[in-house]
């Protein structure tokens, strides 16, 4: 009983940060309709850049500030740079130019940074919290994370509920030609699509990095999650991406305490598989219409 | 607009001098003497090969004995993904499968004959093949690449897991198959030198090599490879006229499954080493990389592909030890090339170069058509 | 107003506009006719820059704007109610109403907002209801309200008549004559329903395959018989 307990605080934890991860996915998808498998280098890039300035100034308030900072401006570079010019291409080709940040984005940071694994300072303790006379797998740091996790979603859904700029982003995703034609200047809107999910995602790397060992690889995984919890949920919907995060979560923390923990990211493939065969709008498919 | 997958419909040839043949009225008749083209420039292929490897340095051995495992897999991922516009980031894995299939087989007390050994790998490769064909045959596009993905980064979990049988993190080290008595002798004679365990094993892989691009060329040309081309260019079209989709999905699938496994048993042998660290997603990326630059689609273009990716490696390699850099972080370099010439090549030039060599030639051929008609 | 000079748009080969040239005054309805393929859409789409020139030339109030990006021609006074309407489905009727007047400046935007539902009862009713839940009609009154929140100078219409029944038809068209009249709006509307549009347009102008083979006084194109038999259909 207590593992199971264990397990599913663990998994709601990474469920949240998971959550954070597809939200990104979700955020660029509906915006450009390609799915960025560039984003966990991203992440992990700037996850190393909030590692030197935490190493230099000793703070990590600073490091996290650098991570979202680099994160947005990397993202929206990105966009404008590589990805721009064939985004209104075959599908193919937008795949291939994301694997090529993917792979340059961590050869990189392995030539910059090196190749060993580097140890993270965590924001606050790793030890549980003690109930009673046992300590439960929930510690601060966890606590921090998930609620770094849901203030910057709540963040996020008041920027497209309320402001201008927000609805200006929604009508470039759902329709842009009309939006041209209404004078949204839809190009930057993209931008600003790829620059808030780099942003996004930089937070979720370095949740994930708190307290835990970084190198170039540690955000490989993180992709495969966060892609599988974003088509759970439907690939257009930002609460099919949370609810499908938490979901994973879950699911793959009782894998890992259950079956192996080898065989997680098997195990994630084989949701993915399920949930694409059974149900390939998610489960929470969006049911509007694409008509005008 | 031009794009990665678009090819002309030619058929895909491996000689460019057959382009704009008269279709002759038998097509048993063209059947034949494609295959027979074909069987005779793999002969000379391999004469000149042999030429080369009997001249040539011993790293310059290893860098042909290097080629034999890129080859087959990267034109095997290039009919895939450029005929059948299936892409799979997965193809790392599969030649995972053949090269611990392969080490296991071979680590035993009395090993089984390689031939065999090599068959039952291929065939396991294009079983889980079969398996990941089925199961992809009804995804397209980021959805496919994402669950490829997710399978060239667990399976390396799968030698971890089972660790006994299949050497955990170290991995398992593979005693190449020994030149038997009658060839040592003849290429001794031939020769005048006794031949090393290393030209032998490169000698093994370009004639699997070679015997790969023959069966892939042909299956290119027939009605196999129309049907792919169909299924990839208009898939409504395609099951009107009968094709069953999943089928020929699945069909091409295994096929360069079947290619990967072979690429998957040189890996073993040429680097004697089966260690989940060889099979990163890395490795499936480079193949990406390798048929990218060829022209998706194209044979020739796989063989370029794999040219440059082995022959860049050590160069920028050698590049980045000499800017300084340590050897792990020298390592890094061909990765970190790789990554933007997969970007440029997308950007300025998406047929790769056959394709774009293609392109430009039947454009002018069109052109002069043209004029001349009018 | 609107001054378009000999404008010429290609697609590859094909010249869907062959040295196009109309006035659209101010406080007028221009109605361009024609069959299918004639131009019609590709005119306004070259107007309003979703499509570019090969050459010619479009003034808007004596400023040359036939360089100027799509984005900007909401700031310079254009609105394009497109074809197709251009619902934006997965938004509520008081997003898109709000993308229409995001671009100004004045404080009354509130007020404007009220008067368009004013106008539109329909619309009053849905306000915070997904877009997707209008009818065609509805739709239409969406898009013209929307495009009316943008205070434009000249209004490009097109086919807003489209799968539309008669009776909902004839209340769009007698709101934009309304309104025309009232306000010194130029409207340039492009419609397939030659008769109706004739009915509230001051000028006719009948192109085919690209050319202007007509432009008359509204009333005098509707009298002349064979002009109409020959391009409009009735």
């Amino acid at each position: 009983m207590k593992q199971f307990l264990d397990l599913s605080l663990s998994g709601l934890t990474s469920g949240f940060i998971y959550a954070a991860f597809a939200l990104c996915l979700v955020l660029i998808f509906r915006a450009t309709r390609i799915v960025n498998f560039g984003q966990g280098a991203q992440a992990m890039f700037t996850t190393y850049i909030a590692l030197d300035v935490v190493q230099r100034t000793g703070n990590y308030w600073l490091g996290l500030l650098a991570a979202l900072v680099s994160g947005f401006v990397l993202g929206a570079v990105i966009e404008r740079v590589i990805v721009r010019p064939v985004e209104t291409g075959p599908e193919i080709n937008a795949v291939i130019v994301t694997l090529g940040v993917f792979i340059g984005l961590i050869a990189l940071a392995a030539v910059v940074f090196g190749n060993t694994f580097e140890p993270f300072r965590a924001p606050f303790g790793l030890e549980g919290f003690q109930v009673g006379d046992t300590s439960i797998n929930l510690t601060p740091t966890n606590v921090f994370n998930i609620f770094a996790v849901v203030v910057a979603m709540a963040a996020l859904l008041a920027l497209f509920r309320f402001t201008s700029l927000g609805l200006q982003m929604r009508a470039s995703a759902f329709g842009q030609e009309v939006a041209r034609l209404l004078g949204v200047r839809v190009g930057q809107m993209l931008t600003l699509g790829w620059a808030l999910a780099g942003l996004f995602g930089s937070l979720a790397g370095i949740l994930i990095a708190g307290g835990n060992f970084i190198s170039p690889n540690f955000m490989d995984s993180v992709v495969v999650f966060g892609f599988v919890a974003a088509v759970l949920g439907g690939l257009d919907s930002f609460v099919g991406a949370v609810v499908g995060g938490l979901v994973l979560g879950l699911s793959l923390a009782y894998v890992q305490g259950y079956v192996a923990p080898e065989l997680v990211t098997l195990a994630a493939l084989g949701i993915l598989m399920v949930v694409l065969l059974l149900k390939p709008g998610g489960l929470f498919s969006s049911s509007v219409a694409r008509k005008v | 607009m031009s794009d990665a997958l678009t090819q002309t419909n030619k058929p895909d040839e491996k000689s460019l001098a057959t382009e704009g043949s008269p279709q002759s009225g038998r097509a048993g008749g063209l059947l034949r003497s494609t295959l027979v083209r074909h069987v005779g420039l793999m002969l000379l292929a391999l004469v000149g090969i042999s030429l080369l490897l009997e001249t040539v340095s011993p790293f310059r051995v290893s860098q042909l004995g290097e080629l034999t495992y890129f080859i087959p897999a990267v034109a095997g991922l290039t009919v895939l993904t450029g005929l059948n516009g299936q892409i799979s980031l997965g193809h790392g894995a599969l030649m995972a499968v053949a090269a611990y299939t392969t080490s296991v087989l071979l680590d035993q007390e009395s090993p089984l004959p390689f031939a065999l050994i090599i068959l039952i790998a291929v065939a396991i490769t294009a079983l889980v093949g079969a398996l990941v064909g089925a199961a992809a045959a009804r995804l397209h596009g980021p959805y496919l690449a994402g669950a490829t993905l997710a399978l060239a980064v667990g399976v390396p979990g799968l030698a971890l897991y089972f660790e006994e049988t299949l050497g955990g993190e170290q991995g398992l080290s593979v005693s190449p198959p020994r030149a038997s008595p009658n060839f040592a002798t003849f290429m001794a004679d031939v020769t005048g030198e006794s031949l090393s365990g290393q030209k032998f094993t490169a000698y093994l892989g370009w004639a699997l090599s070679l015997l790969v691009l023959l069966l892939l060329s042909n299956l290119v040309v027939s009605r196999y490879g129309r049907t792919w081309r169909a299924v990839r260019d208009d898939e409504v079209a395609a099951e009107l006229a009968g094709i069953n989709l999943g089928r020929a999905r699945v069909l091409a699938f295994v096929v360069s499954a079947a290619c990967a496994g072979v690429g998957g048993v040189m890996i073993a042998i040429i680097t004697r080493l089966t260690a989940p660290t060889t099979f990163t997603l890395v490795l499936s990326i480079t193949l990406l990389v390798a048929i990218v630059i060829g022209g998706l689609g194209s044979l020739v273009g796989a063989i370029i592909g794999s040219l440059i990716v082995v022959f860049l490696r050590p160069f920028v390699t050698d590049l980045g030890a000499e800017g300084g850099l340590n050897a792990a972080q020298a390592a890094n370099v061909a990765p970190l090339v790789f990554g933007i010439v997969l970007i440029l090549v997308m950007l300025l030039a998406p047929r790769g170069l056959v394709g774009s060599v293609r392109f430009a030639y039947l454009t002018r051929q069109a052109a002069r058509q043209a004029k001349a008609q009018r | 107003m609107l001054e378009i000079s000999d404008l010429v748009t290609t697609y590859g080969p094909v010249k869907a506009l062959d040295g196009v040239s109309i006035s659209v005054p101010a406080g007028k309805i221009t109605a361009v006719l024609g069959a299918n393929g004639a131009g019609k859409t590709t005119l306004l789409r070259t107007v309003s820059g979703l499509v570019k020139s090969r050459s010619g030339k479009v003034t808007l109030g004596g400023q040359d704007i036939t360089r100027t990006p799509v984005e900007g021609m909401v700031r310079l006074g254009m609105a394009h109610v497109p074809e197709g309407r251009g619902v934006i489905a997965e938004l509520t009727v008081e997003e898109n109403l709000r993308l229409g007047g995001l671009w100004r400046k004045d404080d009354d935007k509130a007020e404007r907002m009220e008067e368009v539902y004013e106008q539109f009862p329909p619309l009053d009713k849905r306000r915070k209801l997904s877009a997707h839940t209008l009818s065609g009609g509805e739709r239409q009154m969406l898009v013209v309200g929307r495009a009316l929140l943008a205070k434009p100078k000249v209004l490009l219409l097109d086919e807003p008549s489209l799968g539309l029944a008669p009776l909902i038809v004839n209340q769009i068209f007698t709101l934009v004559r309304d309104l025309v009249d009232r306000t010194d709006l130029a409207v340039l509307l492009v419609e397939q329903n030659a008769k109706s549009a004739l009915g509230i347009a001051d000028t006719g102008v009948v192109l085919n395959l690209g050319r202007v083979v007509a432009s008359e006084d509204a009333k005098t194109l509707l009298a002349d018989e064979g002009l109409r038999h020959a391009y409009l259909g009735f």
